[in-house]
């Protein structure tokens, strides 16, 4: 998934002579063939997050659409107030491709661990939140970037993921993606637990609880208009995230149904409010914490009380 | 430099004039940081008198010169020279800080003709305007970028970061400019956390580095010429908080007043007249 959004980073450089890309430190090679190809519009600045996103925002002011890669928990904890103001405040075209979202970087440790990035960014006025499910629809999140408005925020998943995307469904910032039908219950996701929970679906499906999938790219702007579309015809809702329960998707979904004024259950999967302990691979977190297919289903059976209707 | 040093530079008329339109935001707004303000009006007044090229009437022309007030607390002085340029009428620095103003307690880029970065959170600008000095030279402008940080400001590490980015890209059309007037809001800046040996430090970091009085005007003009080295450059200003009212000189209560009332105006007015 980085590989690809990367890639698709040289290719809108080709295409669009606004594009930038901006790493701090990164691994050697990185994009070598795009800083060959367009030296003037690759930077390699260093280890300072606080100045790469001052930087990017004089170069949005002045017409370029910078994209800025590095680990997750750096370019959101690190320089959060340049987030805030130097790219939200302003309302630039600026995006930050975090690598490593949620439990990615399990064996480097709890600093390595983006689990509040969702909530912290989410409470930034004009900031828009993405969390593609594969590699595929990066290439589609990639390629709707060129032309937003405003700042956004690219999550990365560890890549390799299993693809099930799928081209006909497109992809369009803002407007959720259903990808499994039924009126049991709806489980919306985002990132590649909607892998996990379309595998809780199949499972429930198995045993005759028919439950909907919405896949929530777009974590903000949320899709208001499709979560309550589907959240008035079902029983209840779960939500998964590789991300505290508390201020990410879970929280959005809860404000967005509740502010609606519709008396469903929410039960909402995801991080406790402690920093992941244990190290491991990325697989061993998720499983240790509950982010897993066959909690979902269990979750779901809860809401519903055990019975498909 | 004044051999008397930034205390002993005497104002004329217009520095005078300048300070009466602070006055006037300060009166209209009943708040305002005064002594922060007041060290900067000669900086900012040789910038818009005779450095920046920019056309008030058309303030986003791609080919002005960007001058952001890194500082943004001192943002009263930018508005008496915009307001003095006609970016707006003067009428609206009497409205500083009320509902619904023009001006704010700190510069929005996009609410006040002429501001080019919403700061007042410090240690944003020098980033900032770095990435405008590169986007001029990728663009083939030759736009000079400006940005004014204050002595206090330079605790941030996000300032010494963007020092050694701007260094690395050779960025001459870029000048900072440090309002040094060795007073911070709690006290005097070497108690706080020294920043000597400050013209040393700029220049380890990469910058062409230029003293002068910062209430000198010739001393300006001369010391904001372009960069002579190929690096950019670093212009710091001795200066002198409150600069022009005798009772807040130096005087750390006037660093930032959230309440201005009738005998305090009277009192500043009194005290610009005794220099005209």
């Amino acid at each position: 998934m980085r590989q690809t959004s990367l890639k698709m980073v040289h290719e809108l450089a080709r295409k669009d002579p606004r594009v930038l890309f901006i790493g701090s430190d990164l691994g050697a090679g990185t994009l070598a063939d795009m800083k060959k190809e367009f030296p003037d519009r690759f930077f390699m600045e260093g280890v300072c997050e606080a100045n790469i996103i001052g930087m990017a925002a004089g170069l949005a002011m002045e017409g370029y659409v910078p994209y800025i890669n590095t680990i997750a928990t750096f370019l959101t904890r690190r320089c959060f107030e340049q987030v805030a103001i130097d790219l939200c405040l302003h309302d630039l075209p600026a995006r930050l491709i975090a690598s490593g979202g949620g439990l990615v970087y399990a064996p480097l440790g709890p600093t390595h661990l983006a689990m509040e990035d969702i909530a912290i960014l989410r409470a930034l006025p004009n900031m828009t939140i993405v969390a593609p499910v594969d590699a595929e629809e990066m290439v589609r999140v990639m390629e709707a970037s060129l032309d937003w408005p405003h700042p956004m925020y690219i999550r990365l998943a560890k890549g390799g993921d299993p693809v099930v995307s799928r081209a006909e469904n497109g992809f369009e910032i803002g407007r959720a993606i259903q990808m499994a039908e039924g009126s049991d219950a709806l489980i919306v996701s985002t990132g590649v637990m909607t892998t996990r929970a379309l595998e809780a679906a199949r499972s429930l499906a198995a045993d005759g609880v028919a439950a909907a999938v919405l896949h929530m790219h777009t974590i903000k702007p949320l899709d208001a208009e499709a979560l309550l579309r589907l959240a008035s015809a079902t029983r209840a809702i779960v939500t998964v995230e590789e991300h505290l329960a508390s201020g990410g998707l879970g929280t959005a979904v809860l404000e967005c149904v509740s502010d609606a004024g519709l008396a469903k259950r929410v039960l909402r999967i995801g991080l406790g409010d402690v920093f992941p302990e244990g190290y491991g691979s990325q697989e061993h977190l998720l499983q240790s914490n509950g982010l897993t297919a066959a909690r979902i289903r269990d979750t779901v059976l809860t809401a519903i009380g055990g019975r498909a209707s | 430099m004044n051999t008397n040093g930034p205390e002993g530079t005497p104002l004329d008329e217009r520095s005078i004039y300048l300070r009466s339109l602070v006055i006037d935001s300060l009166e209209g707004g009943g708040r305002g940081h005064v002594g922060s303000t007041l060290s900067l009006i000669e900086i900012i007044r040789v910038l818009y008198d005779d450095v920046l090229r920019v056309r008030p009437q058309e303030p986003t022309w791609p080919d002005r010169d960007r001058f952001i007030l890194s500082k943004g607390h001192g943002c009263l002085a930018l508005y008496a020279l915009l307001a003095d340029k006609g970016f707006f009428p003067l009428s609206e620095l009497r409205e500083q800080c009320k509902a619904g103003a023009m001006l704010g307690g700190h510069p929005e880029r996009g609410h006040t003709p002429g501001v080019e970065a919403s700061t007042g959170a410090l240690g944003h600008g020098l980033s900032i305007g770095l990435g405008m000095a590169l986007a001029a030279r990728m663009q083939g402008r030759n736009s000079r970028v400006f940005v004014a940080m204050g002595d206090g400001e330079l605790d941030e590490g996000s300032v010494w970061e963007g020092a050694m980015c701007a260094a690395k890209h050779g960025l001459s059309n870029l000048t900072a400019i440090v309002d040094y007037n060795k007073l911070q809001s709690y006290g005097l800046k070497r108690d706080v956390l020294n920043i000597e040996p400050l013209t040393d430090k700029w220049a380890a970091f990469g910058f062409e580095v230029r003293e002068c009085d910062g209430h000198a005007i010739g001393a300006l003009r001369e010391a904001l010429r372009p960069s002579t080295s190929g690096k950019p450059v670093v212009v710091i200003c001795h200066t002198l908080k409150g600069k022009g009212l005798s009772f807040a000189e130096q005087n750390p209560s006037w660093h930032h007043k959230a309440k201005i009332g009738v005998e305090d105006v009277a009192r500043m007015r009194g005290a610009l007249e005794t220099q005209a």
